[in-house]
């Protein structure tokens, strides 16, 4: 089976990237003179607390802070021992975060599942909105369907995310009651899933899928828009046309299957982009995804927190855009990725 | 013997050239251009839109009636002034009414009153604070002014009383030079590392395309980000906007040199490059003289539409709070302060740096599509 090949090769491959993707946000984490514990010794030493600088440098010791960089670098990743042996991301120690004197993995927790969801829930927006409009506006070219899919389509592109969400927000409360802020009811935090936690969540989901994925729909659209129409221009739609078969069939059953390609295969190519949208769009909105923290994280340089959701940002853009080809593969039977025989 | 006939006549070196079918395309590279461009109306408004906005610029402090930081303690969140020029059915010229604040203890905000009696009659051409014209001279000259005792707030005060117009032509000079300090990286490195890549190919290509691929797919905000927060807090404001700017830039050259690559690939094989390769002609020369300028519309036009993305970048960071710093004016600084939905809701004119934003963007956009469109002046659609 080419196609079991082909996946197995494009996971490895992906693996590779990861790897190279962690050295990378390893080095920016790193960039900053110091870092959060020896910045905490000198405001000790500057304040006289000297008793404390003991129990830090216990803790530099013991997050192996002390070591070359390179070194730090593989204790993290967990492919050498560090002082308590093999334990870092590979191994599922996430590390520990200094602000919130707490490990990582507790910190991130359920947000990392929030993210995952609101930015499924952002692509699926961006297929449903783009998808149908394209098509529609392909098909009714030149006339106000057109004009007025590009003008918002050139709006969403231009008003910058965090003002759309607040403005939306605002609008949407005012006007048809949509909870403000968060992605879920108070109530409902902590408490196990039921039929109100997912309705509540549903709820909260509205406003920030709609700002997130705006800009990326309308990206989409333009692309479906034009493939749609190159492929309508050619002799086989008139032909189609002219023996008569329905406008709406002429259009779905070939041309449309033939545009459709970019439209799976460009996921990843928006992916880097909503995932953006998504940090920003949480911080503004207080979403309780992994952006808030890593604002946090950043400003205070938590290295291991921050570092953490660095690196789980791209693994979901990678997997994301592993998961595209996969499909683009199945979806068009005349992609082939390996080398032509000859 | 034979019989040669011979042209009376003198001989005329344009009698074998064959008329062209089209006339109108027989002129040079620029006039086709511009005259499938001009078609573009929605693309020639745009930049005329762009060229007005950036020569504007140099004369923020001249067109701003006060300088960015300057603060009104009695004019906290003062609403938009409106310029009238009839008062109780008279003309007397541009003037505003003036307001008073007095403190609502209640609600915890400002209210304001009109002094609908005493008209404030706008002078021209007048004296105010200290601002370097042209970056060359000090002057106090200003456009408008309001006279002494009342203030013309044209789209209402922030936070600390300052006005938000003056504010949004001084943080324009900023805000648009992101863009521009920003694309300047982004091309130098993509046409460097992507003329490179293409020309030589081999080992060299194959690494600067994985490297290509790793940076395109990272999210670029969380990186901006990571970037930005590693300035250094102690930099002086114009450092911390050139090295915002020189971040943004850096990571947006891997679709430039993608590009360039991928045309480098293609232009190599032809003769003209061979032939320069014979007369002994230098990689460098070769890649300046002979491959560059075959697409640098192309490039110009991209170009067009990334430095957009570069201005939103700035207006992102800033308004996080990790990119420029007050007390630097830019759009987004400005809408760091817009920033909660209380002051959408009760100052929305907080908001308002937001359009200056979208229009620059949208014009962007539009200019760079126009341009697209009619970098190919044959093809006729």
């Amino acid at each position: 089976m080419p196609i079991i090949r082909f996946a197995v090769f494009r996971f490895l491959s992906m693996l590779g990237t990861l790897v190279v993707v962690s050295a990378l946000v390893f080095f920016i984490m790193n960039l900053p003179p110091g870092d959060y514990l020896s910045n905490l010794i000198s405001e000790l030493r500057a304040t006289g607390q000297e008793s404390g600088i003991a129990k830090v440098e216990f803790l530099r010791h013991e997050y192996a802070l002390d070591q070359p960089l390179w070194k730090q670098y593989l204790i993290w990743m967990g492919f050498y021992p560090g002082p308590h042996g093999f334990s870092g991301i590979v191994q599922g120690d996430f590390g520990w975060s200094f602000e919130f004197d707490k490990p990582v993995a507790e910190i991130v927790g359920d947000a990392l599942w929030m993210t995952v969801l609101v930015n499924v829930a952002a692509i699926l927006f961006v297929y449903m909105v783009a998808l149908p409009l394209g098509v529609l506006a392909a098909a009714k070219s030149k006339t106000w369907v057109d004009y007025t899919s590009a003008f918002v389509g050139y709006l969403g592109l231009a008003t910058p995310n965090f003002l759309l969400a607040l403005i939306l927000f605002y609008y949407g409360h005012k006007y048809f009651n949509l909870p403000i802020g968060g992605l879920m009811a108070p109530e409902y935090e902590g408490e196990p899933m039921s039929m109100g936690k997912v309705n509540s969540i549903l709820l909260h989901l509205i406003i920030p899928t709609f700002v997130i994925g705006t800009s990326g729909a309308a990206a989409m659209m333009q692309r479906l828009r034009a493939n749609l129409l190159d492929e309508l221009s050619k002799p086989y739609v008139d032909t189609a046309r002219a023996k008569g078969v329905p406008p709406v069939r002429a259009i779905l059953k070939y041309p449309l299957r033939v545009a459709f390609n970019p439209f799976v295969a460009d996921i990843g190519n928006l992916l880097p982009s909503l995932i953006s949208g998504s940090v920003l769009v949480s911080v503004v909105l207080g979403l309780q995804t992994i952006g808030p923290a890593l604002l946090t994280a950043l400003k205070s340089q938590d290295q291991f927190l921050a570092g953490f959701i660095l690196l789980f940002v791209a693994a979901l853009t990678l997997i994301g855009t592993m998961v595209s080809d996969v499909l683009l593969m199945l979806l068009d039977p005349r992609i082939r990725y390996g080398g032509r025989d000859r | 013997m034979s019989n040669r006939y011979i042209d009376p006549a003198p001989y005329d070196p344009d009698s074998e050239a064959s008329t062209p079918a089209r006339p109108d395309l027989d002129a040079p590279n620029w006039l086709l251009i511009w005259r499938k461009f001009r078609r573009h109306k929605l693309g020639l408004a745009s930049g005329l839109f762009l060229l007005v906005s950036y020569l504007m610029m140099p004369f923020a402090g001249f067109i701003a009636p006060y300088s960015p930081n300057e603060i009104h303690r009695d004019h906290l969140y003062a609403a938009p002034q409106l310029v009238r020029l009839f008062h109780k059915g008279e003309f007397i010229g541009p003037f505003v009414y003036p307001e008073k604040a007095t403190a609502d203890l209640v609600n915890f905000k400002w209210d304001y009153t009109t002094d609908y009696e005493n008209p404030a009659k706008l002078s021209f051409f007048c004296s105010g604070s200290k601002h370097r014209f042209l970056g060359l001279f000090e002057t106090d000259k200003h456009l408008f002014c309001a006279p002494e005792g009342a203030t013309v707030f044209l789209w209402g005060a922030d936070r600390l009383g300052r006005d938000v117009f003056s504010r949004i032509f001084y943080g324009g000079q900023l805000s648009l030079t992101v863009g521009l300090i920003g694309i300047t990286v982004s091309f130098i490195l993509g046409i460097t590392i992507g003329g490179i890549s293409g020309y030589f190919g081999g080992v060299i290509d194959w690494f600067t395309q994985r490297v290509i691929e790793v940076l395109r797919s990272i999210p670029e905000l969380p990186l901006w980000l990571a970037l930005s927060a590693a300035v250094p807090s102690d930099w002086s404001p114009v450092a911390v906007f050139f090295i915002i700017s020189v971040i943004l830039g850096l990571l947006d050259w891997p679709g430039l040199a993608r590009a360039v690559r991928s045309k480098f690939l293609s232009l190599r094989e032809e003769e003209f490059v061979r032939a320069a390769e014979m007369m002994g002609a230098k990689p460098s020369r070769i890649i300046r003289k002979h491959l560059l300028p075959n697409f640098s519309s192309h490039l110009i036009a991209s170009a067009m539409l990334s430095i957009p993305a570069m201005i939103l970048g700035e207006t992102a960071l800033s308004f996080l709070g990790l990119g420029l710093r007050a007390p630097a004016v830019s759009w987004g600084v400005m809408l760091n302060d817009a920033q909660n939905l209380a002051s959408i809701e009760i100052y929305p004119w907080t908001a308002i740096p937001m359009l200056p934003v979208i229009f620059v963007v949208l014009a962007f956009n539009f200019l760079g599509d126009a341009m697209r469109d009619s970098l190919d002046p044959y093809s006729y659609d």
